[in-house]
């Protein structure tokens, strides 16, 4: 190692490596290199910002459709049939369209928006930029990781337009239903699609996540100890190292479940009689399959949400004009949140058959969570105690996806308990849990991230009137989405179901799904509003004239106001302080970039 | 020198994206083993009773390949530039004929009448050693291109990380195969 060392020394000055290359500006970038192929890390971070805006258009039509189902059953809408043909025969949504969407829009949500959309923009955008890096660890990777995406989404939405549909079998696609083609339309090619997309998809964020820890781990700038890294960093981190280890485990249950479904094997499938007809599949497990999807499954819950934990804390902190309370205890926070992640998926399965002493383990397990979350929270709280706010649209996005985390975690509570879990598992309860905590709280996370960085991918900025509405809108509208579905929920309403109509107990909550119905209509338009504010701002918001228009400590904001591939014209600057000293020794905020003072306190 | 230029000079980014990497792929074989030791469990299991002779050759093959690599690596960090190409092209051909046996070794499984019906060890074992394959099939896409490099390279380069990162993936997937036909004689 060592002589390769001393014979290639841009190993070692990282630091500078590029220097000369990028500062002048004199290496020639054309369409394609700039906007298309590109290694820059900004631009392959907006191309997953946008990438992921389209996905979360579909995702959310979708939902919207069948909500029109839920709230309305017995009404015919003709629109629907003049777009969607036999799938909405008579302007009704058949069962298998409605199967369809379902699937689709956790799938979409899920994996596309909250995971490629989500970590993928903005652990490409921030980790160079708050590190002090030029760029990730291998570009080239990282193109690739996007393009990985890319290949993924056009599958998936290829898999919309074909004559069977899409994947139908639910966003977990639970063997036998998904593995048997005869079982339902949408186990048909449309499941194969689903399956190679998700290949393509584990690759690329495979491929994502080792640039992101080998970045952080190699590429940091002089002076930026772990310690003195932004708590977004950390989330960063933490968020890669639970895709490398999760998503590979999803990547062998999918190839099982192709083997089973093309080429004869019965890993997942045994004793099965379809339509009369008895399969010769002997000695699979269907449980196992739900082993090695709840693997992946539950730290991906993680990887949604602590990106945008990350990002709120670094957003509140900064418009709070206040150091986060307590950065030891988020970091080891977030550090138990990643390792307990792994330890209870099987609270997935506690009504599978799983033996109570095991369930009662995770159980356990389960409930430790509420330790390191509640930490959080108090520190987040006890951040904005007192704080100087400035009630930004990023900043109440970042209020509002604390609330939101509160309210959704503590149902986390009732269903982390095996025994109320028998009553409340597969109903609306669960549906209006997961929507809080990790649908909901992630956007939220998000779109704070969106709104406060902003003016640093595009040199403009957002339109605050219309954030102001997007926010208040969105954040009464998730509450009056998904409170009432508790109720329904503890009631005994099974989620998934097409048509609840013929239990007389549930038609007492018609009105509630009609007005469910009508709000999340509301919702998604002012989602919609918010899409057109940014492509809007990307050409036309008001310019940034200073670097600096947070007042914010950390180094993405000593870059030049359109920062080139490079980054930063010249050296790296040097960091002196962790990110956090707002409103210390009298001085509204002291950039990392600044050598400790002399007589300077202690923080 | 602080800290943080100190803990750079330690690893090469792409050496330790490289054992992230390693790390990843470990994690889906961990995945399909363990499935493999859940079902194994159960009742009406059928395991691979007789093993291939012809995964024994590959093991000769992939083994000698490894030492092929190592000493191919220490004779380009001595620039002897000859002998490197020769044992780079060596590795090559051992790589590809682990292929070869493998894709033999999978026949005679499959002439005992283990077939991809069921779900005992057999089929766990076309997966499992498939999937590895495969992962020796990008090593072996990696050293064709050091092999271009090497024979119709035009610039010099110094820098042996490249072939340092080759080596270590490729004693990886050397080892990984031990550790999976080890699984197998013993829990298979």
């Amino acid at each position: 190692m060592s002589e390769s060392m001393s014979v290639h020394p841009e190993v070692v000055t990282t630091h500078d490596v590029h220097h000369d290359e990028h500062g002048g500006g004199h290496h020639k970038e054309t369409f394609i290199s700039k906007y298309i192929f590109s290694m820059d890390h900004k631009t392959i971070g907006k191309q997953f910002l946008i990438t992921g805006i389209i996905w979360a258009i579909v995702g959310g039509l979708f939902s919207v459709l069948f909500r029109l189902q839920l709230g309305y059953p017995d009404q015919s809408f003709p629109i629907l049939e003049t777009f969607f043909g036999h799938w909405a025969k008579g302007g009704q949504i058949q069962p298998e369209f409605y199967y369809a969407l379902v699937t689709m829009h956790g799938t979409v949500l899920v994996f596309f928006v909250l995971t490629a959309g989500l970590s993928g923009t903005f652990a490409n955008i921030l980790i160079p930029l708050q590190i002090g890096a030029r760029d990730m660890a291998s570009p080239m990777l990282n193109m690739l990781s996007y393009w990985f995406f890319f290949l993924a989404s056009v599958i998936m939405m290829s898999s919309l337009f074909i004559q069977t549909g899409p994947a139908a079998g639910g966003w977990t696609i639970y063997p036998p239903l998904s593995a048997l083609g005869q079982a339902s339309q949408g186990s048909k090619l449309g499941m194969d699609l689903w399956l190679v997309s998700m290949a393509m998809f584990i690759v690329s964020s495979l491929l994502g996540g080792l640039n992101y820890i080998s970045t952080i781990l190699n590429m940091r700038t002089k002076g930026m100890s772990m310690t003195r890294m932004p708590l977004t960093i950390w989330a960063m981190f933490f968020t890669a190292v639970l895709g490398v280890l999760s998503f590979p485990v999803l990547l062998s249950g999918a190839i099982l479940l192709l083997f089973d479904r093309n080429l004869g094997t019965s890993f997942f499938l045994s004793d099965i009689v379809v339509n009369g007809e008895v399969l010769p599949n002997e000695g699979g497990s269907a449980i196992l399959f739900q082993h090695l999807f709840w693997f992946l499954g539950h730290p991906e819950v993680y990887i949604i949400l602590l990106p945008a934990m990350g990002m709120v804390s670094e957003i509140m902190s900064v418009n709070s004009r206040k150091p986060i309370f307590g950065y030891m205890a988020m970091l080891g926070s977030l550090f138990a949140i990643a390792i307990l992640a792994f330890l209870v998926w099987a609270h997935h399965m506690f009504v599978t058959g799983l033996n109570p002493f095991l369930g009662s383990i995770f159980v356990l397990l389960t409930l430790l969570i509420a330790v390191p979350s509640a930490i959080k929270v108090f520190n987040w709280l006890t951040t904005l105690w007192r704080g100087n706010i400035r009630f930004t649209p990023a900043m109440l996005f970042a209020i509002g996806f604390v609330s939101l985390f509160i309210s959704g975690g503590l149902t986390g509570i009732f269903l982390g308990n095996s025994t109320i879990d028998i009553h409340l598992h597969d109903t609306m309860f669960v549906v209006a849990h997961f929507h809080i905590v990790m649908g909901v709280a992630s956007f939220f996370g998000m779109f704070a991230g969106v709104y406060h960085w902003f003016p640093k991918m595009f040199g403009r900025y957002l339109n605050s009137t219309l954030g102001y509405i997007h926010f208040w809108v969105t954040m009464v509208g998730a509450y009056l989405i998904f409170w009432p579905m508790h109720y329904e929920g503890l009631a005994g309403m099974p989620r998934r179901y097409l048509d609840k109509s013929g239990w007389v107990s549930f038609n007492q909550f018609g009105d509630l799904d009609k007005m469910i119905t009508v709000v999340s209509i509301i919702v998604f338009a002012v989602q919609l509003m918010f899409v057109f504010n940014f492509f809007y701002s990307i050409f036309k918001g008001r310019k940034v004239t200073t670097q600096n228009p947070w007042g914010a400590n950390t180094l993405e904001w000593t870059t030049p106001i359109r920062p080139g591939h490079g980054n930063w014209v010249g050296e790296i600057p040097e960091v002196h302080r962790w990110p956090y000293d707002y409103g210390k020794d009298g001085r509204d905020f002291i950039p990392q970039t600044e050598p400790i003072g002399a007589n300077e306190s202690k923080h | 020198m602080d800290i943080v230029t100190e803990q750079r000079k330690k690893l090469h980014p792409h050496k330790f994206t490289l054992w992230v990497a390693i790390a990843s792929i470990l994690m889906m074989f961990a995945g399909l083993t363990s499935a493999f030791i859940v079902k194994s469990n159960q009742a009406n299991w059928q395991g691979v009773k007789e093993m291939p002779k012809f995964f024994w050759y590959s093991t000769v093959a992939i083994l000698l390949s490894s030492l092929a690599i190592q000493m191919a690596l220490r004779a380009f960090q001595q620039r002897e530039m000859g002998r490197y190409r020769s044992l780079i092209a060596t590795t090559l051909v051992l790589g590809v004929l682990f292929i070869v046996f493998q894709w033999l070794g999978f026949g005679e499984l499959w002439n005992q009448q283990i077939t991809f019906k069921g779900a005992g060890g057999g089929q766990f074992l076309y997966v499992i050693f498939g999937l590895h394959a495969l992962h020796v099939l990008g090593g072996i896409v990696a050293l064709i291109v050091m092999f271009i490099k090497a024979f119709f390279g035009k610039t010099k380069t110094y820098s042996s990380v490249p072939v340092e990162v080759a080596a270590t993936y490729w004693h990886f997937v050397d080892g990984l195969w031990i550790y999976l036909l080890v699984f197998f004689l013993i829990i298979g």
